[in-house]
């Protein structure tokens, strides 16, 4: 396996070949943000916030899904990159209703962890105020849309570590939306395991464990690290 | 030709709101309306959520009294869980009440009320608030603001934090209280209850000067609601509802919360987004009743610990039977807090206090719940509806200030009548009027807070909504 050597924002980083941009940062403790992102999954670039600048080219890049070439100039901190991974949280907080204040994931949610970090102090968009509906229909787990970014980690965790490949998107656009077999209530699922790792790969509390209260959801994202890394490297080791 | 005088923002209350007068040919005030001219939509945007989070939602109601609603939500989720939740829990919430009770009243009394009480009613509108009152007496603002603190140290403490805490639950509550957090409120209750007896030496020796506003702020019969224990005592958080008439007759005991729907009506006026909420077997508005300080102390045969019940006893010289004026609510909202803080002392020591213990789990159970307990301003009552799942379908609120609103309305007109003869609108009018209300101590929105700097503005209108006068101050 040969060697990379590129660099970021101007220090210099070796990469096997075939990491990702992401990968190789996240190697050197060089911090990019991101959402869709999960270690394991397959990379899909939907939520963009991982874009950096490469070389002299005007175009933004996912890192998480452009890989290494040997001497490419990376740079991951720009004030354009700040403004434009600002622009993608107030988008994401418009489009649907992150009320914080009374989420069961309020304090343990990686939005607004991120959106802390990153400096959102307001939103410069008209909210959309959508009301989605709340499926609370399967016994252990509930849904509540109207907390969901489409990161799809629970689209690709259930299908690619447990297989069961119980949720899929369905429609387009704005009106896309994460459903349960054929868009059916997530109770009458006949594909769902009930194994919960859709629940603890949400990063919002879009996807909660029944019963808990306001700031209550904890996610213990460690235990599906563990079941992960035994699926893909055959490595049982906690 | 008729004439309109409007008084608008009325301050110091928490909330909005503006008051029409209606005048006759001669100048005589023959109606008032206090509007509350503020939508929320709470009982509209809450369905089709969780009912797990309805304590936490419907805390956003208000700013000041979010404990009163995490605690009839909460009784409300139990009931949706059938289920008794732990004894802890049951203790804890109601240390927290009592925590909620103080904070509360102390912000009315010191805050809000006393600038009117100690610097006197004719004071210029600039100088009477509570700056004025740190000016001229600034001990007295000091110990005001350290007694809120002890109320709000308490909730922090059992809740994680002073203003909407996440920490009544269905089924019970998350946390209990730590063996140090139990000593640090220990350690204040000496100096809470020095502030609040010197707080009640200061406004009795202030009575004398009050008496005819005793006569003119909402002095008039009413029923008064509110909870008793099982032998008919002092309640915050449990219990029986009682009504009592202007007599002090009881006129209906032991009446389920849950049962509320038998009793109280709620009326609608197209003036005002605040319902008018009546005893519903003597019809609207003759249905009209009071909920608050002045209510429990009305209903109750007494409050259980020695220092309140001797204060009680003076109280209840006030009137014959029921006391009726609502200048008073002052005197039972302090009371209130000595009882309050004597029955922490009661039960600070309690081991179950810090019991492991504390919550109930289970599914739904039932389709309906309705909680219920005493807010600082009044009776509240949570009513939810939940789908098979726990989707809440269905929510009633009614909130005390909204059963205070017959008598605030008709307390605006009492004092009115007495200061406006003619086409002039008196200064100490609108200052009486604005005092009036505050004695209810209403929560119009909870959610602002105002400091009685903002402008008020009046107007003289005709029959025809034609200004033919107006005034504006501040």
């Amino acid at each position: 396996m040969s060697v990379k050597t590129f660099s970021i924002d101007g220090q210099i980083i070796s990469a096997k070949e075939g990491q990702t941009i992401l990968e190789a940062a996240r190697d050197a403790g060089i911090f990019i943000p991101t959402l869709c992102h999960f270690t394991g999954l397959t990379n899909v670039g939907a939520c963009r916030l991982c874009v950096v600048e490469i070389g002299n080219s005007p175009k933004l890049q996912p890192a998480c899904t452009t890989k290494v070439i040997e001497g490419m100039e990376v740079k991951v901190n720009t004030e354009r990159l700040k403004e434009y991974r600002k622009l993608i949280l107030e988008l994401l907080f418009a489009e649907r209703n992150h009320q914080c204040s009374v989420c069961v994931a309020n304090g343990n949610c990686e939005l607004q962890n991120l959106a802390i970090k990153l400096g959102i102090d307001h939103v410069r968009f008209e909210f959309r105020y959508q009301n989605y509906p709340v499926d609370i229909s399967h016994e252990l787990f509930g849904i509540d849309h109207n907390r969901c970014i489409l990161c799809t980690r629970c689209v690709r965790v259930c299908d690619e570590i447990e297989g069961a490949h119980t949720w899929d998107v369905a429609f387009r656009g704005a009106n896309a939306i994460v459903i349960t077999d054929m868009n059916q209530p997530w109770g009458e699922s006949e594909s769902c395991t009930s194994c919960g790792k859709c629940v603890l790969v949400c990063p919002t509390g879009a996807l909660f464990k029944r019963g808990v209260s306001v700031a209550e959801l904890q996610k213990d994202k460690s235990h599906l690290e563990f079941l992960i890394q035994a699926k893909v490297k055959k490595q049982w080791i906690r | 030709m008729k004439k309109e005088i409007i008084i608008e923002p009325v301050t110091r209350v928490e909330g909005h709101a503006k008051i029409t007068l209606f005048l006759d040919d001669a100048g005589e005030v023959i109606d008032a309306r206090f509007h509350v001219n503020e939508f929320r939509g709470f009982e509209q945007f809450c369905i089709g959520r969780p009912f797990r989070e309805m304590p936490s939602i419907t805390a956003r109601i208000c700013g000041i009294c979010p404990v009163s609603h995490i605690l009839a939500s909460s009784k409300a989720c139990d009931k949706i869980l059938s289920v008794d939740i732990p004894i802890a829990a049951v203790k804890l919430r109601r240390l927290m009440n009592l925590g909620q009770i103080i904070q509360s009243h102390a912000l009315s009394f010191f805050h809000l009320s006393s600038p009117d009480l100690i610097l006197g009613w004719d004071t210029p509108q600039e100088k009477r608030n509570i700056f004025g009152l740190i000016a001229q007496n600034p001990e007295l603002a000091r110990q005001g603001i350290r007694l809120r603190q002890f109320g709000q140290e308490i909730i922090e403490l059992i809740g994680g934090k002073k203003i909407h805490p996440a920490w009544s639950v269905a089924g019970g509550v998350r946390d209990n209280l730590s063996s140090e957090s139990i000593e640090y409120i220990k350690s204040k209750l000496p100096e809470a209850l020095q502030i609040i007896k010197s707080a009640l030496k200061l406004y009795k020796s202030k009575f004398k000067e009050y008496e005819s506003e005793f006569y003119t702020f909402g002095n008039f019969p009413t029923y008064y609601m509110g909870l008793v224990d099982d032998e008919g005592n002092w309640e915050h958080y449990d219990g029986w509802i009682r009504i009592v008439d202007s007599m002090g007759n009881i006129i209906a005991d032991k009446l389920e919360p849950e049962n509320y729907q038998n009793f109280i009506g709620e009326a609608v006026e197209s003036w005002s987004y605040l319902k008018f909420p009546y005893y519903k077997p003597l019809g609207y508005p003759a249905g009209i009743y009071r909920v608050g300080p002045l209510a429990r102390l009305n209903i109750c045969k007494e409050i259980g610990t020695d220092l309140a019940d001797k204060e009680l006893i003076n109280f209840r010289k006030l009137g014959s039977g029921s006391v009726n004026s609502a200048f008073h609510y002052h005197y039972a909202r302090l009371i209130e807090i000595l009882a309050c803080i004597e029955k922490i002392n009661q039960m600070i020591d309690d081991p179950d206090l810090k019991s492991k213990k504390l919550r109930a789990r289970a599914g739904v159970n039932r389709s309906e719940a309705v909680g219920c307990s005493e807010a600082p301003r009044g009776i509240l009552f949570h009513h939810y509806k939940v789908d098979d799942n726990g989707l809440i379908t269905f929510v009633n609120l009614i909130i005390a200030t909204g059963q205070n609103n017959l008598a605030m309305n008709r307390t605006i007109l009492q004092i009115a009548r007495n200061y406006i003869h003619g086409f002039d609108i008196p200064e100490s009018m609108l200052n009486r009027v604005e005092a009036g209300i505050r004695a209810y101590d209403p929560c119009l929105s909870c959610s602002t807070h105002a400091f009685g700097q903002m402008p008020m503005k009046i107007e003289l209108v005709n029959s025809n909504g034609e200004v033919i006068a107006s005034k504006v101050r501040g």
